[in-house]
Formats: C-alpha cells, structure tokens, sequence
C-alpha cells in the first residue's frame, strides 16, 4: 500500500495545481504549480520525502520515455515543417549558442563580483545527490553516467 | 490478414505501449553502444516509432490509444521534480545569486531571439509560439506551447533539437569565449539545452552537472511567465 499512498500524494498534488492552473487564470502549466506546491510542502515539513520518494524517483529517473507517443506526433505535422526545417533549425542554433555564452559570462560576472568561494567537499556532497536523483531522469540513458499535450 | 483484424490487434491499448517502450529500449541500447548526442534514446525512439507506424501503415490514432497512458503521466512526473529540487535546497542557496540571473537571462534572451528571428524570416503565428519555449525541459515546454496554443509535437522537436545543439556547441563555445568557471558553464548548459545539456555538463565535471540540472527547473519556472508576456506584447 506504501506505492499507493505515494500515488495518491504525488496525483493530489498533480490534481491541486490543474485545479489552480484553471481557477487563477494565469498561463502557469498546473504541472508546474503543482511542482512549486509539493516542493513548498516539503520545505514546511507537511509531507516528508519518504512519503513520495519511491515514486517520485521512478517518475523522474524515466521522464524521457514518457515523451515518445507525443514525439512520435510530429509525423501528423510534417507538413507544418516540411518547407521551413532548415530555417527552424538554423534559428535554434543561432539562438542556443547566443544564449548560451550570455548566460555562462553572465553568471561568471556575477559569481566572481557576488559570491564568495565556496568549500568543494559540500559541492561534491550534493552532485552526488543532484546526480542520482534529480538529473537522472532523461539523463539515465543519455549520459549514462547514470541520466511535455 | 483482414483490415478489421489489424486493426483490433493495433487499436489494442497494449500495442502503443508496447511500441513505445521497445523502440525506447532500443534507443537505450544504440546510445550504450555510441554515446553521441545526436543518438540520444528519445530521437533514436522516435524516429524508429515513425518508421514502424509508417512502414506498417498504422494509423497513429491506434497507436495513440496506448501512447496516451505514458503521456498522461508528464503531469504527475513534472510535479515530481519538486523533489530533487527540495533536496537540493542548499545548493540553491548558495549559488542563489548565479543561478537567477543566470536562468532570467537565459529565460528572457532564449524566448525573444526565438521569436524575434522566427517572426523576422516570416514564419506562421502556429510555428512561432510552437518554437518559442524550446530551452526548456520538455515537461515545461509543451504545457506553455499548448497553453498559446501552439503545437506540443512541433515544440518536442524544437526542444529535442535545441538541447541537442546545445550539447554539441556547449564546450566549443566555452573555450572561444573563456568560459571556464564550473558553475558558470553548469548553468549555461542547463538554462539552454535542458536534460541533454546536463548529460553533457555531467560529464564535463560533477559541479557542472548539478549546476545545470538545477538550472533547468529554474529557467523553465522564469520562462513559464516570460513565453506567455512576449507572446501577449507581440500580438500572438
């Protein structure tokens, strides 16, 4: 019965931000309210990671696969993209190497102006935790280091 | 065969389970062979799925009918990263400054270069909103899609294709423009290549791994309310 009660927390939550999603109006995917829902829940100590954590590995660890009935949509839709994919895709590489070396001087402003070095044990400590856990999912496969209507 | 006997065997919910987690399996076992970005199992799934629908010329309506449980299950996987995001609570506190205006950067410069560059070279209203949340994790990105009403299957690939960019041109780009602090280079990577850019960041160093994966739940939560503002200011 454990992976049941952490079914129903985790669809509640699921259930909690769809419902706020619609009621507020906002552009917010409910998916994503009820992400911020369950993670101020666990900041507060309302629910404890013990109480989702068997399921919500497994749902994070293969968030990729659950990705390929919608991927393999784009078939219906070759006609939207059958003239422009060359344009498409230059845009998307223009924009990703633009961004990204914005986004790396920018933080590396910031961190060397703001931010005091920090102890490299404590780093290691939570890669190894981030590594597992959060970043497995579409990871496990992809970087097999271990690695949405 | 008849048609009527196809058809009951491929209109089966089995089937487009089963088809969708073989030809993931597949992709699985092709990138344990060659570890390259390009062959990521979610390309090589999808484009082996498109293969078998078309060569067997089953409808993807039937194929949907199974394909649609995994799908139903991004909702309660997405409001599971509130997990790992809570267990890395004080990473987040201590690169708190890095990691906000690093992703706000990222989020804002990714959505209006997108769409700015889609609009300039006059592509459709559908195409644009549909490209526009593509730095984000696949999760985030086809709920903001499909909110504007653009096309989640479009918005996929986009996302597919950018995090795959992104891993490629990651490194290269660090060293021509002397980006080499760790965290910076974690967050670059995740803030605009997503999950496929943090494989790449994992195996550049673990700081940079964990840097990129917290970036990716940030920058999709800055872009969440930056895609629908622009889309609002440009008339989409």
């Amino acid at each position: 019965m454990k992976i049941y009660r952490e079914i129903f927390i985790i669809l509640l939550f699921s259930f909690l931000g769809e419902v706020a999603s619609k009621l507020s109006g906002l552009p917010v995917p409910g998916s994503v309210i009820g992400m911020l829902l369950l993670f101020l829940a666990l900041c507060r100590g309302v629910v404890r990671v013990e109480q989702v954590e068997a399921v919500g590995k497994f749902l994070v660890e293969n968030l990729t696969i659950l990705f390929v009935p919608a991927g393999i949509g784009v078939m219906l839709h070759f006609d939207l993209i059958a003239e422009t994919w060359w344009i498409l895709l230059l845009i998307l590489g223009v924009t990703a190497a633009l961004c990204q070396v914005a986004v790396g001087l920018t933080v590396q402003f910031v961190k060397r102006r703001y931010e005091t070095p920090a102890p490299a044990v404590a780093d290691n400590a939570t890669t190894l935790i981030l590594s597992r856990e959060f970043i497995a999912e579409e990871l496990t496969p992809l970087a097999k280091i271990d690695d949405g209507k | 065969m008849s048609h009527t006997l196809i058809h009951s065997l491929t209109g089966n919910l089995m089937f487009g389970l089963l088809l969708s987690i073989w030809v993931y399996l597949l992709g699985v076992l092709l990138y344990r062979k060659f570890p390259n970005p390009v062959l990521s199992p979610l390309v090589v799934a999808i484009g082996l799925g498109i293969l078998f629908l078309t060569v067997t010329g089953i409808p993807y309506e039937d194929y949907y009918e199974g394909g649609k449980f995994l799908n139903m299950l991004i909702t309660p996987a997405t409001v599971a990263l509130g997990i790992p995001l809570y267990q890395s609570l004080h990473l987040l506190r201590r690169h708190y400054r890095s990691i906000l205006f690093g992703t706000a950067a990222g989020a804002i410069l990714g959505v209006c270069t997108t769409t700015l560059l889609a609009l300039a070279v006059g592509l459709g209203k559908l195409t644009v909103i549909s490209v526009m949340p593509k730095a984000v994790t696949t999760a985030i990105a086809v709920e903001i899609s499909s909110k504007l009403g653009g096309s989640s299957p479009l918005t996929l690939v986009a996302v597919i294709v950018t995090g795959t960019i992104g891993a490629i041109i990651g490194p290269w780009l660090f060293r021509r423009c002397r980006i080499n602090d760790p965290v910076a280079q974690g967050i670059a990577l995740g803030a605009t290549a997503h999950a496929i850019g943090t494989a790449k960041a994992l195996e550049i160093g673990k700081i940079e791994g964990a840097m990129s994966g917290l970036a990716i739940g940030v920058t999709g939560g800055f872009t969440v309310f930056v895609a629908p503002l622009v889309a609002k200011l440009l008339g989409l």
